[in-house]
């Protein structure tokens, strides 16, 4: 305890205010809790202000919009509803005094604040994987940029970062930056994948065709040089073990190298009090309301784990605050038993790892490999679904209802040929 | 009338020079240095080491012996007069054989004829109680407890600050280009920024010592360079609480861990000799990097996952004909120093060669040395938020609410520290803005995410205090631009 800093007093803290933070905060005052929103940049939304291609919402708003759209409905509801929040905070750090005291320790312009809370949903996104840790050696150059920090420079800013561009990862961040460098002027010389497939939707392939963009699969890049800023990138083909093949290294000549490698939840502050992590997500083991392993601590969108869609991101915002308030009410959520989730063959990750049995539930799962013609099973239950293509790139929602979960112990999902 | 020095190179040699050397009130001292900001060449990238002075045989390299336990006492003082980080956390030189125990001894003897304090032989038990999860296959190891940390460039920075707190002119982005000479004497430097007279000229150049050297027609000594790289990982993963050390062999002193200031473990280096003419080879290498992997696993076995790196990187240390430290005023050229060929523990002796120069230029040159009525030994270092007390934090924004932004998340550094920086930055000439020189005085950019979320914002930041355009702002340097222009740059077809 901060005797000295400003003490402010709340049902739920919600920690992040993009989508998924929004969607939670907007729910837990709909349910009539008195909420606080965080957030650190200057303008709520997260990533979405600097996702000006469209594509979002078609689940959640039954239309296409654009990321700033998105984002502005979300925030538009919230002001509406008068759910408070403040920009350019961040948050220090998380305690956890007890089930029903948590304190959110934040700083801000007008100084630093304690918020005590009965829960927290934490719903802070992810960060990019750099350069560093894909193992990408040589000079230490201007022109090296994650994909999201271009977009940023672009889109909110307005820096055009380079003019020949090549591009690490065939994920969805790394084609719709493709194609926005191209949309301005700028040379998409090649995107580079490591595994043999692309590894975005379907939907974003189709940029590289559209802007006659060569892609590389089964390629890496691994050495970049240059005076002061990138002169060229030196790219070596791998084999099915994803081992460089020897001989097989050539030069591409570009100002710039965007790394799309991926996303990792943030989560150190949950780690911080203890939060137990999945190796596979990199985000909270879950229960079934997206409460984390220390009870009141719930988590949606990119912390829990990385997502394709905004709309899923949204939805479980709004699951988190429904969790909270049952735990506020209760003063714990309480489950009969809890049934747990295995991951089965095909399966790379799975979330929530325990259901209760008194709810239907989402489960969100992705696949290690592509496959065609498929079944996605669930033996305990005898659940069966015809799935003719499945890829790691897409990941999968399928519904369970309470009374199957109730059925088992436990269940396994898994994707196998049909 | 005043002797006018002109140091050449704003490295730690240099820069220790310049703070020494402005205490006296009959010297004018001008420090010149060609990158944008100070601590930018050989003192940018080191184990950061402050080296306990028991390696260096005083038969061979009389110098290095000398300078680097007295430089170890000096940084004592030093860190504490101008707010340098540091940490005093001692080193243990393992032995895994019963062989090296040979070597360890020789060590403690050589130590103790350089006159290091406290080191001693530690049993196996006593070892694994000062480090725990070091390599089992350890059986014994010399502590030496007056090995510690700095940060490397923020002390040039500090030193820096101090030196032109008290009277130092800076010259930054200014490349010697000649050496004046006439009837034996120096006259002055020519650089790309003009003549700048001088009667004294030290040569604090680095790698480019011997270039400068033989711009005053000196030539005895070339300068190469020595590559060694280094993992630093996130700051999650756990480190050793010591600096550690193989047990030496005679080419070297072996791949270090250590928990660095910041609190992320890091090792290297290894040592790769490379030709003269690479002296701005700073690339790492995939060879060089997974040495140093194989070498540390030794020590310390549990090393991270690759996953968990957050940075590699490669230094350049200078390496002399001969071997040893070339401290001296040359005969031949009446006012010219040369301070050369300072590698490894040049971090170490940084103060010891800055009080020698001093001896040397009035024992040598023959120039009583005034000291200032007033002379300000202390600097104070800029703002951290990460230090700071949310109390402290409420006290810092009514100055100014920008102390309760944060901009750097991972590092927690605030908008406030990040204005300071750039004050500071000026203040001792910085002209061109980068990144980089951020960086280096808030940590900002250095954590989990390295940059990704931050860079941007202090783009604007930089581009708002020197009045550029943000694409203009510098990673670090001209030539290293953040960007090409405006977005429609090139739809416009100006680029």
């Amino acid at each position: 305890m901060f005797p000295r800093i400003p003490m402010l007093s709340y049902d739920v803290v919600v920690i992040g205010g993009g989508p998924a933070g929004m969607a939670a905060a907007i729910r837990a005052k709909e349910l009539g809790l008195k909420v606080l929103l965080l957030d650190e940049n200057d303008y709520l939304g997260g990533i979405l202000p600097q996702c000006i291609h469209p594509g979002f919402g078609l689940h959640y708003y039954k239309e296409e919009l654009t990321g700033p759209e998105f984002a502005s409905r979300l925030a538009k509801r919230l002001v509406e509803l008068g759910v408070e929040y403040k920009t350019a905070t961040r948050v220090l750090e998380i305690k956890n005094y007890s089930d029903l005291e948590k304190v959110v320790i934040f700083t801000s312009p007008s100084g630093a604040y304690q918020a005590w809370a009965k829960a927290v949903i934490y719903a802070a996104g992810a960060r990019e994987r750099h350069a560093f840790e894909i193992g990408i050696v040589g000079d230490r150059v201007s022109g090296i940029y994650t994909a999201g920090e271009a977009q940023t420079l672009m889109d909110i800013y307005g820096i055009m970062p380079g003019k020949e561009i090549v591009i690490v990862g065939s994920g969805d961040v790394g084609l719709i930056m493709a194609r926005r460098f191209a949309l301005e002027g700028a040379k998409v010389k090649a995107v580079v994948e490591l595994m043999p497939y692309p590894g975005g939707l379907a939907r974003n392939v189709m940029i590289l065709r559209d802007f006659n963009i060569p892609l590389y699969l089964s390629h890496k890049v691994v050495e970049v040089r240059g005076k002061g800023r990138v002169e060229r990138v030196k790219v070596v083909r791998v084999d099915e073990n994803l081992n460089e093949i020897p001989g097989s290294e050539f030069w591409i000549e570009a100002d710039t190298l965007i790394i799309s490698a991926g996303l990792v939840p943030s989560v150190k502050k949950l780690k911080a009090i203890g939060v137990e992590i999945d190796p596979a997500t990199g985000g909270p083991v879950v229960n079934d309301r997206l409460e984390t392993s220390v009870p009141g601590i719930f988590v949606a969108g990119n912390s829990l784990l990385i997502n394709d869609l905004v709309d899923y991101v949204a939805e479980q915002g709004e699951l988190a605050a429904e969790g909270a308030k049952e735990f506020i009410e209760n003063g714990g959520i309480e489950s009969r038993k809890w049934v747990k989730v295995e991951k089965g063959e095909n399966v790379r990750l799975l979330v929530p790892h325990y259901l209760s049995g008194d709810r239907d539930v989402y489960l969100y799962l992705r696949v290690s490999k592509p496959m065609e013609d498929v079944e996605l099973r669930i033996p305990e239950i005898g659940k069966r679904m015809k799935l003719p293509v499945v890829k790691p790139a897409e990941m999968l929602r399928i519904k369970l209802r309470a009374e199957e979960i109730r059925k088992a112990k436990k269940l396994t999902v898994e994707v196998v040929k049909a | 009338m005043k002797t006018k020095v002109a140091i050449i190179g704003a490295g730690i040699s240099g820069a220790s020079i310049a703070r020494v050397l402005s205490r006296y009130e009959n010297l004018e001292v001008h420090l010149i240095e060609k990158a944008p900001d100070v601590g930018w060449g050989v003192s940018k990238a080191n184990t950061a080491l402050i080296h306990g002075g028991y390696d260096d045989d005083p038969e061979k390299y009389p110098t290095r012996a000398k300078l680097c336990i007295r430089g170890n006492r000096l940084w004592h003082q030093w860190v504490k007069e101008l707010e340098i980080p540091h940490v005093w956390n001692g080193a243990l030189i393992v032995a895994t054989k019963d062989e090296d125990f040979d070597e360890l001894e020789r060590l403690l003897e050589r130590g103790r004829k350089n006159g290091v304090p406290e080191m001693r032989i530690v049993d196996r038990d006593e070892l694994f109680h000062l480090e725990p999860n070091l390599t089992r296959e350890a059986i014994g190891a010399l502590w030496v407890p007056i090995v510690g940390q700095i940060g490397p460039i923020p002390a040039v920075i500090a030193i820096t600050e101090n030196a032109v707190a008290n009277g130092v002119k800076t010259h930054l982005e200014t490349e010697v280009t000649g050496i004046k000479v006439e009837n034996g004497e120096v006259k002055g430097v020519e650089t790309n920024n003009g003549f700048i007279e001088a009667d004294i000229v030290i040569n604090a150049a680095g790698l480019y010592a011997d270039k400068i050297a033989r711009m005053a027609g000196i030539d005895y000594f070339e300068i190469h360079p020595r590559k060694g790289e280094y993992w630093i990982f996130d700051d999650d993963v756990p480190g050793p609480k010591r600096v550690l050390f193989p047990t030496p062999t005679p080419i070297s002193k072996g791949i270090v861990v250590t928990t660095e200031i910041s609190g992320h473990l890091m090792i290297g280096p290894n040592a790769q000799d490379l030709p003269p003419e690479e002296k701005e080879n700073l690339a790492t290498t995939k060879e060089g990097l997974e040495q140093v992997w194989e070498g540390a696993k030794k020590l310390w076995p549990q090393l991270p996952p690759r996953s968990k790196v957050i940075r590699t990187f490669a230094g350049l240390r200078p390496e002399p004909t001969g071997g040893d430290f070339i401290i001296k005023a040359e005969e031949e050229v009446w006012g010219f120093i040369n301070v050369a060929g300072i590698r490894s523990p040049g971090l170490t002796s940084a103060p010891a060669i800055a009080y020698e120069v001093a001896e040397i230029i009035e024992r040598d040159l023959g120039i009583e040395l005034k000291e200032k009525e007033k002379w300000n030994p202390y600097r104070k270092e800029i703002s951290h938020f990460f230090m700071m007390t949310p109390e402290q934090v409420n006290e810092a924004v009514k100055k100014n609410p920008a102390y309760g932004k944060i901009v750097c998340r991972c590092n927690s550094v605030s908008e406030g520290d990040i204005l300071e920086a750039i004050e500071r930055m000026k203040f001792i000439g910085v002209k061109t803005p980068s990144v980089d020189s951020v960086k280096f005085r808030t940590k900002a950019t250095t954590g989990t995410c390295q940059g990704s979320f931050c860079r941007p914002k202090i783009v604007q930041l930089l581009a708002k205090e020197y009045g550029v355009e943000p694409w203009e702002v510098t990673l670090k340097g001209k030539g290293s631009e953040i960007g090409i222009g405006d977005v429609k740059v090139l739809l416009r077809g100006d680029a």
